[in-house]
């Protein structure tokens, strides 16, 4: 099988950070705000370029919210950043009456995500958020896997006309989609084809899906790997159709198992296709203090924990 | 330019539209609602440059961004007749499948709502981001808004407050209407929120008053010269004294009608005391 090259590892804060920049250049309408943290969200090139259309709202993520959704009014497309625990479960009201209810072309950049936040620990580490945003009406959700895909997405969603929360995250981690793939929102990216197992796999999560794939492959198993970046709207179509070939899926996620993508996949299967399932994501727990490798291994979000749930799944078929 | 006594005339109508869409659909705020008649009636006929042709952004227009979402029968009585919707429509108001939400909402698309608001605390940041497009856009119109008391005792407002005058929104005009009531109880007992005129100094703003908002002269001539407070590095805050349920006479004074509609016999009575101007829908 072909494999996967990482070119060199980069955080996907930077991919957003670099996706703005471009958007800046290339936008005049677009906009950002950020609440304290342009460090943390690599937002400073697109304030330089554009010191006029960025808004430091210091720490105050509601009246951020507020501030964007009145931004649009005016044919503005403001990009709000901060890290996903305080883009989301902090502001839900916000979001949900003056962004989501209103129909308000606002994108909540949400940098941080999970628990490879690291030492900060679980104040810090939302496994939340997915699940709070996807429930919103009229939201799309989008957890993009690397650098490239983050920065791809970044310029993409400016051209939605909606609400959009994007997630990604901290550290640094392989980045190997390629840099001109072009981001189509609600379309799923097939990674490997295979015919025994499904994995189904959202940010952090997807580059360990193809070491889980490749170790799988030398022991006779074939893995088909599928890259949802993003988890709404969904690529049911994709899904169906994949799993109708292997009958059985592991979906992975940096995220709780409540609420995430696995419980999306797992409704798009019950109504079109039930197959037997397993679930790596963290179980109904808050994170902790730790490095984001040792925190990934802990809470079983990592290449070896994907293979034990591939065996587990293919003894249910 | 209206005449007062024209405005005078509208603002009764708009009592009477008010007290009929809550008596129909026996729910909806009426108290608030009364109280902001004059302050609707004159912004909307007289203060602010807007087209009743309504588009979302709303360029080269003055915006209105009603923060209390609760007071939306006067809200739409105010819209209908002054354009935006035909005044029939408010035989809807609160009904299965309408435009007119009991709060109001950009949702079912209706002309005149820019944002959806009933959740309270959220209007002022929204209306600042509409200034800040303004400002963007090279577009010298206003931005007024309007606010509960109670609703102040949201901390959103002052994260609002706090960064419109750190950033000289100068072209924001925030109304708050201190009618002193909340569900509870009167504000001072629920949660006495000191002096706000020196709260919205200490924050840099400017602040005006108008002593009796329910005078169509001196609520006109308030938001007049809070005009004239613009665009000087200031965003410019009028605290607007008001009565609750004011025009029939036993909804003032009292937070009781807040959230409750009159039964037929008090609608009556209340119409009696706001005789038809203009014409029921």
């Amino acid at each position: 099988m072909k494999k996967y090259t990482d070119t060199g590892k980069k955080d996907t804060r930077s991919g957003f950070g670099d996706g703005l920049t471009e958007l800046g250049r290339k936008n005049p309408n677009v906009v950002a705000l950020c609440a304290d943290l342009v460090g943390s969200l690599k937002m400073q090139d697109f304030i330089d370029e554009n010191p006029e259309r960025f808004f430091q709202v210091g720490i105050a993520e509601a009246n951020m919210i507020g501030i964007a959704a009145g931004l649009t009014i005016g044919g503005k497309i403001p990009f709000a950043g901060t890290f996903a625990n305080f883009a989301t479960g902090r502001v839900y009201d916000q979001i949900r009456q003056s962004v989501a209810y209103s129909g308000k072309n606002v994108k909540i950049c949400a940098s941080h995500s999970g628990v490879t936040l690291g030492e900060d620990g679980a104040t810090h580490q939302i496994l939340e958020d997915i699940g709070l945003m996807k429930m919103l009406p009229g939201m799309t959700v989008i957890n993009t896997c690397d650098y490239n895909q983050t920065k791809a997405a970044t310029i993409a969603i400016a051209e939605h006309d909606g609400p959009v929360y994007l997630r990604f995250g901290r550290p640094k981690v392989a980045n190997f989609t390629p840099e001109d793939q072009k981001f189509e929102i609600g379309k799923a990216v097939k990674l490997y084809g295979g015919n025994d197992v499904t994995i189904i796999a959202t940010g952090h999560l997807v580059w360990e899906a193809l070491q889980a794939a490749e170790k799988l492959s030398e022991k006779g198993i074939s893995a088909e790997v599928i890259n949802i970046h993003t988890i709404k709207p969904l690529d049911e179509e994709a899904i169906i159709k994949s799993v109708k070939k292997t009958g059985c899926v592991v979906t992975a996620e940096e995220h709780n198992f409540l609420g995430g993508l696995g419980e999306s996949v797992a409704r798009t299967l019950a109504e079109n296709n039930p197959a037997p399932q397993e679930f790596v994501a963290t179980q109904d727990t808050f994170g902790e203090s730790g490095t984001p490798e040792q925190l990934m291994d802990k809470y079983g979000l990592n290449a070896e924990a994907i293979i034990k749930a591939t065996e587990k799944v293919l003894s249910r078929k | 330019m209206s005449d007062i006594q024209e405005l005078k005339d509208f603002a009764t109508q708009v009592r009477r539209d008010i007290l009929r869409q809550v008596h129909k659909v026996n729910s909806g705020h009426p108290g608030g609602s009364l109280g902001c008649t004059e302050f609707f009636t004159a912004l909307y006929k007289e203060v602010m440059h807007h087209n009743t042709n309504f588009d979302m952004d709303g360029k080269n227009e003055d915006l209105f961004f009603l923060s209390n979402g609760h007071i939306s029968p006067v809200f739409y009585s105010v819209l209908a007749r002054t354009g935006y919707f035909p005044v029939d429509e408010l035989n809807t108001f609160r009904l299965i499948n309408s435009r007119l939400q009991g709060h109001p909402t950009t949702h079912e698309g209706l002309p005149g709502i820019r944002v959806a608001s009933g959740s309270l605390g959220q209007g002022m940041s929204v209306a600042i981001g509409a200034a800040e497009a303004k400002k963007l856009n090279k577009d010298n119109h206003l931005v007024f808004s309007l606010h509960g008391d109670g609703e102040l005792q949201e901390g959103q407002n002052w994260e609002a407050i706090m960064y419109a005058a750190a950033k000289k929104i100068d072209n924001l005009i925030s109304t708050v209407d201190l009618n002193g009531q909340q569900i509870d109880g009167s504000t001072d007992t629920v949660l006495p929120m000191g002096n706000l005129k020196k709260k919205f100094e200490a924050f840099g703003w400017d602040v005006l008053e108008i002593e009796d908002g329910n005078d169509m002269e001196q609520v006109l001539k308030g938001l007049k010269e809070a005009k004239t407070h613009t665009g000087k590095g200031k965003p410019v805050c009028i605290l607007m004294t008001t009565v609750m349920g004011n025009g029939v006479d036993f909804m003032m004074h009292t937070h009781a009608w807040h959230g409750k509609a009159p039964n037929d016999e008090q609608l009556e009575k209340a119409l009696s005391q706001n005789p038809e101007t203009l014409g029921d829908y």
